[in-house]
């Protein structure tokens, strides 16, 4: 356990160039053998509350609002009427318009569709990959002979929004099955916390150590709890995005070649960082900035 | 009935009725421009007037400084659940409708 | 000072209603002032809907952030404790048409509104209510920022 706190606290150190990849913030190994999600994700919420000692677990699914007083306040005069609502709304026509053969999104989806957010992403041992929201959606498509959409805003930020939206205040509960799984659970991990392009920062650096520490004019969000609010409508965009599109949009902020949209790495890191978001609930969509 | 371009929340509250209004525009400015570095022609919404029981009680005249996706929020005095609010916008481009929504 | 209001009045003139008397708040007119809305500066902004600068009042509450998470969707509100509020407009001084939007109030609305703006750059903001007795303002610095790992 002391070995543990001084790496928790080393992480709340201004960020230092360090050789290998290290799981700073949690408690559990870089492999297979070793890697215990569950001791990951307690470590994450332990680190979190630690730093943040008068927030709550649960608002973390508001992101950096939970931490930033006046970003907060922003966010919440935007939040009297925000844009995405629109995008909820064409979201819902987009799902329940049907396919030229005559079936819809309802038949791909457990329960219609309606209220599965907290399901994905899923390891799909049939397929042997983590199966994203996005990837179920064009998976539908093309298995009902439609084109599939483009990854990262349009149609499918809309079709995902209204799937978020009718899925809030679900729980989000990852399963890992099999060691499979796990391993991609791993490949996440690796991933959060590898740095990357010319100024050589990982997702870590970042979202847990640098969470609500400017950096240039930003204040970047907690990890714990960042997919919950996805899609997100940001300002940046005047538009609605996913997930995946803000992960290329991060790997070019740290000018480093952006990973393929719903590539494996992609899918997995989004594994890896909902899994460390288990227990906390739906949120989408989001405005942000 | 088509549905507009203009969405509104209006909430009737111990003798007032708190109106938000959010329009679907994406209030171009004139001053960006396009891919080729050609600019891209202003078309924002310059007026916008609410009504009620035929009197106005909001008139908001808006330039390109409002951002996208308009919204504003006001209160009158008045106004009853189920009653309609009459909405007015018109664009730079001489575009123009009204639109209804009821007090919650 | 006298010499320059004469003068954009003067020059101004879109936006006149007939009979219109020297005394009386411009901004009972309720019609998109062109002259206002394009006016390149505040000044000139100011001066095609008022007789005379605004003064400074406590009676005016303007709420906007100190540092605006994101210049294009500043949420802004603006209200005021004066009776026989008209007119409300809202000033980016730094913006290219500074004008960026003017409501008119009539009897039985509140002088309460909310709004989201666009702010090219840091600028001080003028809220500026109007009554019977003349315009009244209040003005807030609001920073804007670009560049962080949000690009």
């Amino acid at each position: 356990m002391k070995i543990i706190k001084s790496l928790l606290m080393g992480a709340s150190l201004a960020m230092v160039a360090s050789a290998a990849s290290v799981s700073y913030a949690a408690t559990s190994g870089n492999t297979l053998a070793t890697v215990d999600p569950e001791a990951d994700r307690l470590a994450l919420q332990s680190y979190f509350q630690k730093r943040f000692p008068k927030v709550q677990v649960e608002d973390y699914v508001n992101g950096i609002y939970a931490l930033d007083a006046p970003s907060r306040e922003q966010w919440q005069d935007i939040e009297e009427f925000p844009p995405y609502e629109f995008d909820i709304e064409e979201g819902e026509e987009l799902f329940n318009e049907a396919f030229a053969n005559g079936k819809s999104y309802a038949d791909c989806f457990a329960n219609g569709g309606i209220g599965i957010r907290q399901n994905f992403p899923r390891w799909d041992e049939a397929q042997g990959q983590v199966v994203t929201l996005e990837l179920a959606i064009n998976q539908c498509r093309e298995a009902n002979n439609e084109k599939a959409l483009g990854w990262k805003k349009g149609k499918i930020a809309k079709i995902s929004a209204y799937m978020a939206f009718t899925s809030r205040d679900n729980v989000f509960d990852v399963q890992i099955p099999n060691d499979d799984a796990k391993a991609a659970y791993l490949d996440g991990k690796q991933s959060f916390y590898t740095r990357r392009g010319q100024l050589n920062m990982s997702c870590a650096n970042c979202h847990v150590a640098g969470a609500n520490i400017l950096i240039r004019a930003d204040l970047p969000g907690p990890t714990l709890g960042q997919v919950t609010h996805f899609p997100v409508f940001r300002s940046k965009w005047g538009e609605l995005g996913t997930l995946q599109r803000r992960y290329g949009g991060c790997q070019k902020n740290v000018r480093g070649e952006p990973q393929k949209t719903q590539g494996d790495k992609f899918r997995n890191l989004e594994f890896f960082q909902t899994y460390m978001s288990n227990g906390l609930v739906v949120n989408g969509p989001g405005s942000r900035k | 009935m088509a549905k507009g371009i203009l969405r509104a929340k209006a909430k009737a509250k111990g003798g007032n009725t708190v109106v938000k209004i959010m329009a679907k525009h994406d209030m171009e400015t004139g001053n960006r421009k396009d891919k080729s570095g050609n600019k891209i022609p202003a078309n924002y919404i310059q007026t916008l007037s609410v009504a009620y029981n035929g009197k106005t009680v909001m008139e908001s005249n808006m330039g390109t400084a409002i951002s996208k996706n308009p919204y504003l929020s006001f209160t009158f005095v008045g106004g009853a659940k189920g009653d309609e609010l009459q909405m007015t916008w018109t664009e730079i481009t001489g575009a123009t409708a009204t639109e209804t929504a009821k007090i919650k | 000072m006298m010499n320059r209001r004469s003068v954009l009045k003067a020059v101004f003139t879109g936006g006149l209603v007939a009979g219109f008397g020297v005394l009386m708040p411009r901004v009972a007119l309720a019609a998109w002032s062109k002259a206002a809305f394009e006016a390149s500066s505040q000044e000139m902004a100011m001066g095609a809907l008022y007789d005379a600068d605004p003064s400074a009042s406590a009676e005016v509450t303007l709420k906007a952030p100190d540092i605006a998470e994101n210049g294009a969707v500043v949420p802004i509100s603006v209200k005021s404790g004066l009776a026989g509020v008209t007119s409300i407009a809202i000033f980016v001084e730094n913006n290219p048409q500074p004008l960026a939007a003017q409501f008119t109030i009539p009897e039985g609305t509140l002088a309460n509104v909310s709004c989201r703006i666009r702010m090219g750059k840091t600028s001080s903001i003028t809220a500026v209510v109007t009554t019977a007795t003349g315009s009244f303002s209040a003005s807030k610095e609001v920073k804007v920022t670009i560049g962080g790992c949000g690009g």
